[in-house]
């Protein structure tokens, strides 16, 4: 009764009439024939070490839900972990939109089979510079750590010098990932990050340190808005200020949801601005829902000309009233030059940014503002309970977004403790930055943004006073 | 097949469907949709936000108060104010103007093995389980996330027989990135980087096997092909020296032809004491039937969103698998996916030899969740079946695409391909004026994706590269093959016709292209369109 043939859903042709009948057309007796350009020695005659198929859809859909089956999500668990990856409210348009089989399947298809494609990309682009107050936008990719580092090797080409200086709160993650592009020291081409110290009390960047650190070498001076740890930068336009005085550039890196309602990089003074696409509408994903931009400045080109990322324009058609996106400047990038091209491009995160374009129109001006007022308002309530749990203090507290730091050290317990009780009450405790930020001793991150509600808030206070008793 | 039999199979399958041919009398859907900035609506609402209870107001008061002065934005940001259904319609509009692979025919797309993507796949990665999980949950938490990343692991051991492997990479490119850092830190713990500063790339391979080395820190030596189109192997020879540090090469490259002296390459460069990855985006035509690590290779990489199955997304999200050797594993980024003892899996961190970081949190999963998933539907004799059908797929079309007028195949004549070609359009041009552009711009009058001419700089003269991977049906090779027959003939008889398309597309042709190169009139945002292109001073 069972069919042992392998007739796979798949592929239409691995039907025997069509095989043969194909490879009749061409002569031959079978595949192998092709595979003769291969010599024997590179042969792989072996069986792959892969288990035997599971052919059912049923089957293999049982299979893979069952592994995940295992995990616990963010719906079903109380969730306060942000540290770069954030739990928003996600429309339910922006799935609708984002699942479409064209989008999800297209790819790098022409200016005209996939106009729409290009003009939502347009869109994006167009959207977000409103945001951040800048007039270009480039097509994003991998995650923000990375635009980081890209952002400060545009600052080398374009100054031609060699040194950045980061806040010390910088998330060290995305410090990793700028030191990997930025290269080791051994190597001639490397850019020297330098930590600028940071305020103990508010976590700002000390203006006295980084003017001190100041010369004729800076490539650009970059800072975070909110910083990693959450605060809010209220130095932006001094940092700009100052690498300006200097002959350098001004990076501003940024959360773009709070933009409702903190000031946009651009009339900080920044000249470019990195940061992640994810908290305009994308899951989480585990991580994989992050996306980087880079913005600048285009009242002087060379911004655009130093930008390593794919550029669109808005152009018109032979058609009066019609619009036509095309990509600019390709000599510029890897995919016109190899390594002449400014840095590389390919394939990261486009989905990602249909995603957020449909987010910026669903929320619109008041929707910002409205995200804003409520990511401070939550956090601001639940750092106000926490704090008044014996023990426990909030640092860096005179403004945030929807981060903040509280400090364990006067409960006797460990952030890793304390979090290992937490998952008992079903709620996923704060970031632990214990080992990120030794110095801010036994401290952990806490997100709490327009997802979360007072009841969810509460729920996480008694849940504490139990782990802490 | 004769020659004559081909050719009268061409020109009925160059007719339309209704005439019994294989052509769609297709009309791309044309919305004529405005920009979403100028469909505003000052006062409309697409969604509310979840404003704080009265609890919450009560204690904390107005939120912005809590922004220190000349933090506060002054204003909104103007954004489009429009309705939750307007909204919605009009992206839906747009991606109906996008011809994704659903719907169209992505043979066109060489080089990026644009094959059908499981739609139970989809279900997977948006289940809450997938898609509602934080990077940094306890481990616990993602047992099954993480089962399913370390075993697809072990299963692109086996394809690749590599030792070890990561995920991280958030695509192709990025793969390839990886491997520099890794031949980097590799020699930087020899201290041999002052010695060594050169990595080879051949130029058919992809531009990022010569970007990413760049952006690592090293030089980047070219070899060109010989009159075979392989990469010229006594300039390969050549290019290796004590200054080598390894080679960012390809096989088969894009022109489908596999070289089989490949192993010889790796000898050279072991010889001098430098290392060999290859660039495996492009696998579909040798899962089970050649490995990299046979070859000699220390490292390579995939693609999960070409051969592995994952969709595209337009562009991403994406992911790179990088294998490498035992020798090279302590040097792959942090984190690492481990299986304990116990069976628990585990995020190793502490690798004090890693490259350090490339991408952020974990990875891109989706695209290792859809790559298990396919793995596991196809078990070892599926993906050989996989690599079978697309050559066969591939070696059928040619027969097709190399008897219509006009279309030529350079390089290892009496040779076949792999999984894809590099054909030429170099006689149509010189014939009729009409080259790859214009037929690009034609192809989607048939509903069928604008074919991938080359990377740059072409070296085959007006090339094009399709890709017919395992996914198409015989009736789909004939359909390709006829919309290229067919617009072979309008070249030939009505060249203007064709250089003039598209005809039937969501927009016609785009002029004003200067603005592509010109700071006063490139407009990558709308704010910038307002100022630069309709004068607005505002």
């Amino acid at each position: 009764m069972a069919d042992t043939s392998f007739i796979h859903p798949y592929i239409p042709n691995s039907i025997p009439a069509t095989k043969e009948a194909m490879l009749r057309e061409l002569g031959m007796d079978s595949v192998e024939e092709i595979y003769a350009e291969i010599p024997e020695r590179l042969r792989f005659r072996g069986r792959l070490d892969i288990p035997a198929p599971i052919v059912a859809e049923r089957d293999l859909k049982r299979h893979v839900k069952g592994l995940l089956d295992r995990n616990t999500s963010c719906e079903d668990n109380l969730n306060f972990l942000g540290a770069g990856c954030w739990q928003h409210h996600v429309p339910s348009v922006v799935d609708e939109i984002i699942n479409r089989a064209e989008f999800v399947s297209a790819y790098c298809g022409g200016n005209y089979s996939d106009l729409g494609k290009y003009q939502v990309r347009f869109e994006f682009n167009s959207q977000l510079a409103e945001l951040l107050d800048l007039d270009g936008v480039a097509n994003p990719i991998y995650d923000w750590g990375d635009v980081a580092g890209r952002s400060f090797r545009m600052a080398k080409r374009i100054t031609g010098r060699s040194r950045v200086l980061v806040p010390g709160t910088m998330s060290p993650m995305r410090l990793a990932q700028a030191r990997t592009l930025c290269q080791p020291e051994v190597m001639p081409t490397h850019i020297k990050i330098e930590l600028v110290d940071y305020d103990q009390d508010s976590g700002r960047m000390d203006l006295a340190d980084l003017r001190a650190r100041m010369s004729d070498d800076v490539a650009a001076v970059y800072w975070e808005n909110p910083g990693y740890l959450g605060f809010i930068e209220t130095e932006g336009a001094q940092i700009a200020q100052v690498a300006h005085a200097g002959g350098a550039l001004a990076i501003a890196g940024v959360d773009p949801i709070t933009l409702g309602v903190l000031t946009p990089p651009g009339s900080l003074g920044a000249d470019i601005a990195v940061g992640d696409v994810q908290p305009l509408g994308v899951h989480m994903h585990a991580g994989g829902g992050t996306s980087g931009f880079i913005a600048f400045r285009d009242d002087d080109p060379v911004f655009a000309q130093e930008c390593p990322l794919e550029l669109y324009t808005l152009l018109e058609t032979e058609t009066p009233g019609q619009y036509g996106v095309a990509e600019a400047m390709m000599e510029r990038t890897s995919y016109g030059s190899r390594d002449e091209g400014k840095d590389w491009v390919g394939t990261a995160s486009g989905l990602w940014t249909i995603a957020a374009a449909v987010y910026m129109s669903l929320m619109g001006p008041q929707g910002f503002r409205e995200v804003g007022e409520s990511c401070i308002a939550r956090s601001h309530y639940a750092a106000n309970r926490l704090s008044a749990l014996p023990g426990l203090k909030v640092l860096f507290t005179p403004a945030f977004f929807k981060e903040f730091v509280v400090n364990f050290d006067g409960t006797g317990k460990t952030v890793s403790q304390v979090n290992k009780g937490l998952l008992e009450h079903s709620i996923f405790g704060g970031k632990d930055l214990s080992a990120e930020f030794p110095e801010l001793g036994e401290s952990a991150m806490y997100c709490v943004t327009e997802y979360h509600s007072q009841a969810d808030v509460i729920r996480l206070e008694s849940a504490l006073k139990e782990v802490l008793s | 097949m004769t020659e004559d039999a081909l050719q009268a199979k061409l020109e009925n399958i160059g007719r339309l469907r209704r005439d019994g041919g294989s052509l769609r009398d297709y009309h791309a859907p044309r919305w004529d949709e405005p920009l979403i900035m100028e469909q505003s609506v000052p006062g409309e609402r697409g969604i509310k936000v979840s404003q704080p209870e009265p609890g919450i107001v009560d204690e904390v008061g107005d939120p912005l108060s809590l922004i220190p002065e000349g933090s506060r934005r002054e204003g909104l940001p103007d954004l489009p104010e429009l309705s939750q259904y307007q909204v919605m319609r009009h992206y839906l509009r747009l991606s109906q103007e996008t011809l994704g692979m659903d719907f169209g025919s992505d043979i066109s797309e060489g080089t990026c093995t644009m094959k059908y993507s499981p739609k139970m796949h989809e279900e997977m990665v948006r289940y809450h389980k997938a898609s509602d999980v934080h990077p940094w949950q306890d481990e616990e938490t993602m047992q099954g996330l993480l089962e399913i990343v370390y075993e697809t692991g072990e299963y692109l051991k086996s394809i690749s027989g590599m030792d070890a492997i990561s995920l991280q990479p958030g695509g192709g490119s990025h793969a390839v990135f990886t491997n520099a850092c890794v031949m980097r830190k590799y020699f930087e713990e020899k201290g041999e980087l002052d010695q060594r500063n050169e990595v080879i790339a051949t130029i058919f391979s992809h531009p990022c096997d010569a970007a990413t080395p760049k952006v690592a820190g090293f030089k980047v030596v070219t070899v060109m092909p010989d009159e075979n189109g392989y990469p010229d192997l006594k300039a390969f020879k050549a290019a290796v020296s004590e200054k080598t540090v390894g080679c960012s090469i390809t096989n088969p490259e894009d022109t489908g032809i596999y070289n089989p002296q490949i192993d010889k390459y790796v000898e050279i460069l072991h010889d001098a004491g430098a290392l060999a990855f290859t660039d495996q985006a492009n696998a579909n035509g040798i899962l089970g039937i050649a490995r990299a690590r046979d070859a000699g290779f220390d490292a390579c990489h995939f693609n999960l969103h070409k051969t592995f199955s994952s969709p595209h997304g337009c562009e991403g999200p994406a992911t790179g698998a990088y294998l490498c050797s035992e020798e090279l594993a302590p040097f792959l980024p942090v984190p690492v996916v481990t299986k304990a003892g116990d069976g628990g899996y585990h995020l190793d961190f502490e690798r004090p030899r890693s490259i350090g970081r490339v991408r952020g949190f974990l990875g891109t999963w989706l695209g290792v969740i859809r790559a298990y998933a396919w793995i596991r539907s196809m078990g070892p004799d599926g993906l050989r079946e996989v690599a079978e059908i697309s050559v066969l797929n591939n070696n059928y079309m040619d027969r097709l695409l190399m008897g219509i007028r006009g279309v030529s195949r350079p390089y290892a004549e009496g040779h076949r391909r792999l999984d894809q070609v590099r054909y030429s359009l170099q006689t149509m041009k010189e014939e009729t004026g009409v080259g790859c552009e214009d037929v690009h711009d034609r192809m989607v009058d048939f509903g069928i994706q604008s074919f991938w001419l080359s990377h740059h700089p072409w070296v085959v003269p007006e090339p094009f590269t399709p890709e017919p991977c395992e996914t198409y049906s015989k009736a789909d090779l004939d359909e390709w093959a006829a919309v290229i027959k067919k617009i072979s003939d309008e070249a030939y008889s009505d060249p203007d016709f064709v250089k003039s398309a598209p005809h039937s597309s969501s927009a016609t042709r785009l002029k004003r292209l200067e603005a592509l190169e010109d700071p006063d009139q490139w407009a990558f945002t709308w704010r910038a369109y307002k100022r630069k292109v309709l004068g607005d001073t505002a």
